[in-house]
């Protein structure tokens, strides 16, 4: 008798979101837009070298500076100078050294924070960092992986002896018999670059004693309000209790907001020391050293597999760059791809190891895919290329290999259970979409004409896991916390519906979504629905927002939560209605009574009848809410098929990508206008990893790429319009049927531009093209293949 | 970032401007658009006590037609450049060149005069203005003085307008020959790894002059002088290919994260013959 998910409902149309009408007339609450009396503004001296000691620190000149209110260095700060937490310990030998807000005798990357002032303007704290006393002894960088990892090399931690932060091994089945079973072996080695998330909105936080109470309260751009409050009560010793953590509206994160930093860290213990509010912004510059960076994995790769494209075995040996301090997840983000390489397809045996590396760069973190891009990067490159050796038609040899859609439920060699796929549906129609064998035979054409302009073809049959997630498997894993989501739905008196969710949206459009869900199921149109979100005081509970986990596993907790809601109405409407509670029907919103239509209540009268609690039966407490907290049975795997045209001008170098087809299976879906707009951005944010972004370094640990007029973000003149399509195979494993999409077009396209790009060129020679694939790289590419075949 | 603090003085004529100069000293600064200053001034790059808006002076806004020539006030927005009819009429390098500057926020409000005193050796406009032997008129304590366009860029961010003087106009004589610009660049919004502005007469299906811009292989934009040599006769693809393998010829090229010098040079050789095959139609 549980309310059905009735077709004829929200669910599953294109309405427009309700978010962006204030988006779009600039009624924004970005958190830098929050000003509280006698707030004070702390600006940060970071460090301008990537490894040194700090031989000298005098902040006493910053004090003598107008406005200026205080100042400290780590010295000054003492037992206020927490340490940035790190939540995922991912062996028992892991080497995690402590990464104080402040650093403590010695810097460790170009942009750790050396000091601070506060003072009661912005220019005024910036103007006086110049009055800071501080010089610097150099030390040797750290900045190449495998150089890291050779006796001799400098130390970034001395304390730990060793630039290995861990290794992690994985082995499923026997590789080495799979091997000796294959004909042929193909290994590459390919660079999946460090990433800078860049999102729009720069990190702002400001913390405030709330009046006579003891409260603090932090307003934070974050992805996190829920986990960030636990960790500060824990790094700074501030009950819990006295803590609220509140998210306005967020412009961006990618993963760079889910983080504790040491600046949110700063600004509360500063908040409660000073007693009164203390605010930061970082500026875009800070922005490129101080936020967590994404990606930054060496990835040996070798796949084994018989003449005729079976594939038997897979190996993957990974160097994971930590950066200089473990944050949040650092040292996880490699293993939640570690799952992934095997993707979509059927072999023996899985060999995994990966070792994190610790360098003097800025630490790296989740950044959108987390692991997944990188897993799915090393084995569709993988896949082509093993076509190539064995003369196989690319998309042949992935239909060779695939899971079909019979054989689901199904175990991957790397132990997980996919429930559902179909990746036979999802390939035909992207193909027909394509104009593939169209496309094929104007390739032939120009390699037949030595056109200057080659087209090649980039496929990308991917699948992630998402949904983060099972707390069982996350404890297995040893992170620290669950990955349960919390919903509590309340009718009020006058019939209007509050959905209090713990996921955290910052982009994404929750609350039209979570609308939609909760009105499909108590009948109350959308636009009565307001839903609560990223405030522990007014949400107390939630696991936040990361992982395509909000509908995966929020979405649960709203369908149950709002199904109990109906459950409790349904009890005191059949007493309201003098019948037994099995012979109510309801429909649109309303409780009607078997076989007799004159007898009907609505839920908003029973939520009136609730309230007043004059004649409720017996047994049954007054007011009309219901909660519901729900750990995942399972993740969720979406898929799909990415192709990509790509034109390469061979005189420059110069690539454009001509057509992009993509066509996704993420389950049931809620909005499938916001699902297509998260597929656009999440596919843009992939290509713009094949052709454009790239953080760099030198050889002395400072970032080349600092500003983002040397970061390369693409626009929308950049990219051509995406044609994409879907297939919905429901999840089975998740009570809506969905899964996940907000990383999936990032985790799925990186891929199929680099492949698109090596199949334009094979017959130059070509074999790889490193990321981003600029034009010099690629005509460099070009010039040495060429060079070789001579 | 926050700049330093400084004074700000809003100025309607020149006489005036040259006044504030002089007052403000070497530590004055000229703003009108400000797309490339105002940045400078963020990251304290550069910390003027004075800073002198020009923005709103007559005389330096808008395009006039001079007899043989077209005059452009320097504080004429980059978008007010590019739609000018006049502009497109009689210098339709300069209209191609603008219009591939930055985006279109900064061409509404950053200035064509105030990018060619800037100087960049990567900015656009440059290497136009030398193709179509622009000259320069400047005001200063002693008068006015004109400067050709080969005299105007000395160095990097560097031409002959001095620390008290000022940019009013420049002028270009009237050219109706085919033109294009060619920009080589990542992505839509960034400054040329390498740019092409070309003007060519073709009479006859045969080139009979050509004078080319080179944007970002040397400190400042430069001419393609052996290049031009080359195509004069030039009647095919072939010819002008064959020509433009010179495009690198005494350039300066340097190295930077998009690009490397041999990689320019090289650039520079394919992008000329695009270009010039575009403006001659051949």
């Amino acid at each position: 008798m549980t309310a059905a998910l009735d077709t004829d409902t929200a669910l599953g149309k294109p309405i427009r979101r309700k978010e962006d009408a204030h988006l779009l007339h600039g009624q924004t609450n970005w958190t830098d837009n929050i000003q509280l009396p006698g707030t004070v503004h702390m600006a940060i001296l970071r460090s301008p070298m990537a490894h040194a000691k700090i031989t000298k620190l005098d902040v006493s000149g910053a004090l003598k500076q107008p406005g200026v209110v205080a100042a400290y260095g780590a010295k000054e700060l003492g037992e206020l100078n927490g340490g940035v937490p790190c939540v995922w310990p991912v062996t028992d030998d892991i080497k995690m050294p402590a990464f104080p807000a402040l650093a403590i005798d010695k810097v460790r990357q170009v942009g750790d924070c050396v000091a601070v002032v506060l003072a009661t303007s912005v220019a005024a704290a910036v103007d006086a960092l110049d009055a800071i006393e501080v010089s610097y002894e150099a030390l040797p960088a750290v900045t190449d992986m495998e150089a890291a990892l050779t006796s001799g090399s400098a130390l970034v931690h001395d304390e730990i002896e060793t630039n290995a932060c861990y290794v992690y091994k994985m082995p499923c089945g026997d590789y080495e018999a799979s091997r000796a079973k294959a004909d042929v072996v193909v290994a590459r080695r390919f660079i999946n670059q460090r990433l800078i998330p860049t999102f729009m909105e720069p990190r702002s936080v400001v913390a405030a004693p709330m009046g006579m109470s003891d409260e603090i309260t932090i307003w934070s751009s974050t992805q996190i309000p829920h986990i960030l409050r636990v960790l500060l009560a824990l790094v700074t010793g501030i009950p819990e209790n006295n803590l609220r953590v509140v998210a306005p509206d967020v412009g961006g994160g990618f993963g760079g907001k889910l983080q504790c930093y040491r600046e949110e860290i700063l600004v509360t213990n500063l908040a409660k020391k000073l007693g009164r509010p203390v605010k930061w912004t970082e500026t875009r510059s800070e922005n490129m050293v101080a936020t967590h960076h994404g990606r930054d994995q060496i990835q040996d790769i070798e796949i084994a597999a018989t003449k005729d494209g079976k594939i038997l075995g897979l190996k993957v040996t990974l160097l994971a760059n930590m950066g200089a301090y473990l944050q949040i997840i650092t040292p996880g983000v490699p293993l939640l791809g570690m799952f992934m390489y095997p993707a979509i397809y059927k072999m023996d045996s899985y060999d995994f190891t990966c070792t994190g590396v610790f360098t003097n760069k800025t630490p790296t973190d989740a950044y959108r895919g987390a692991g997944r891009p990188e897993a799915t990067y090393a084995i569709e490159r993988i896949i082509d290329e093993l076509a190539a050796e064995i003369g196989m038609e690319p998309m042949e040899l992935r239909k060779k290999n695939w899971i079909t859609h019979e054989e689901f439920p199904y175990t991957t060699v790397a132990g997980l259970t996919y429930d559902t796929g179909n990746y036979e549906a999802a390939t035909e129609k992207a193909l027909a979409m394509f104009d593939y064998d169209g496309l094929r035979a104007e390739q032939a054409r120009r390699r037949a004409s030595g056109d200057p302009v080659q087209l090649g073809i980039g496929i990308s049959t991917f699948t992630e896991m998402c949904g983060l997630a099972p707390s069982r498997t996350l404890g297995a894993l040893k992170y620290v916390a669950g990955g349960w989501e919390h919903c509590t739905v309340r009718a009020l008196p006058t019939g209007k519906i509050e959905v209090v969710t713990g996921t955290s949206p910052h982009g994404q459009g929750h609350e039209t979504a979570w609308s939609q869900i909760a009105s499909s199921i108590l009948g109350v149109p959308v636009e009565d629905i307001e839903v609560i979100h990223s405030d522990t005081g007014r949400s107390p509970y939630g696991m936040d927002t990361y992982g395509s986990r909000s509908l995966a596993v929020g979405g649960q907790a709203i369908k149950a939560a709002s199904e109990r809601l109906v459950e409790k109405a349904r009890v005191i409407a059949a007493h309201q209605l003098e019948c037994s509670a099995s012979d109510l029907e309801f429909i649109n919103g309303s409780f009607h009574v078997k076989g007799d239509p004159s007898k009907s209540q609505a839920l908003g009268a029973v939520a009136f009848e609730a309230f007043t609690a004059h004649n409720l039966p017996p047994g049954v407490e007054p007011t009309l809410q219901a909660e519901a907290t729900i750990d995942p049975e399972d993740f969720s795997y979406p898929h799909g098929t990415h192709l990509a045209a790509m034109e390469v001008d061979t005189e420059t170098g110069q690539v454009k990508l001509r057509k992009y087809v993509c066509v996704d299976d993420v389950g049931i879906q809620v909005n499938p206008m916001i699902v297509e707009g998260q597929v656009h951005g999440g596919v843009a944010q992939g290509i713009a990893q094949a052709l454009f972004e790239g953080a760099e370094y030198d050889e002395d640990g400072n970032l080349l790429t600092a500003s983002l007029a040397d970061y390369l973000i693409p626009s929308a003149a950049d990219l051509p319009s995406f044609d994409t399509g879907t297939t919905v195979t429901p999840s089975t494993s998740h009570p809506l049927g969905t899964k996940g999409v907000g990383e999936a077009g990032a985790i799925a396209s990186t891929p199929a531009i680099i492949n698109g790009i090596v199949d334009a060129l094979r017959h130059l020679g070509v074999t790889d093209v490193a990321m981003p694939a600029s034009p010099q790289t690629v005509w460099r590419t070009i010039q040495a293949a060429k060079a070789g075949a001579k | 970032m926050i700049p330093v603090e400084f004074d700000y003085v809003k100025v309607t004529t020149i006489d005036q401007a040259i006044a504030a100069l002089k007052a403000g000293g070497e530590d004055s600064k000229i703003i009108s658009g400000g797309q490339s200053l105002v940045p400078v001034l963020r990251l304290r790059m550069a910390e003027p006590s004075v800073l002198v808006d020009c923005g709103a002076i007559d005389e330096m806004l808008g395009v006039r037609e001079d007899g043989g020539s077209i005059t452009i006030g320097a504080a004429t927005t980059h978008h007010a450049v590019m739609s000018n009819p006049l502009v497109q009429k009689h210098a339709l390098l300069l209209a191609q060149a603008t219009a591939t500057v930055a985006d279109p926020a900064i061409r509404h409000r950053g200035t064509t005069g105030g990018a060619l005193a800037h100087a960049d050796p990567a900015g656009d406009v440059p290497a136009a203005a030398l193709a179509l032997d622009a000259s320069f008129t400047i005001a200063g304590p002693g008068g006015r003085r004109t400067v050709a366009a080969k005299d105007f860029f000395l160095d990097y961010f560097t031409t002959a307008v001095g620390p008290d003087e000022i940019l009013v106009s420049f002028s270009i004589p009237k050219c109706d020959w085919g033109s294009h610009y060619a920009k080589f660049n990542r992505t839509a919004q960034a400054w040329a790894i390498v740019g092409v502005a070309a003007v060519v007469n073709v009479e006859g299906g045969v080139i009979k002059e050509a004078r080319i811009g080179l944007t970002n292989m040397a400190p400042t934009a430069v001419r393609a002088s052996t290049v031009e040599a080359a195509l004069v006769g030039a009647s095919s693809a072939a010819d002008i290919t064959a020509a433009a393998m010179h495009a690198a010829d005494g350039t300066r090229a340097t190295s930077d994260l998009h690009a490397k010098a041999d990689y320019r040079e090289h650039l520079a050789r394919v992008i000329t013959a695009r270009a010039v095959r575009a403006a001659s139609g051949i």
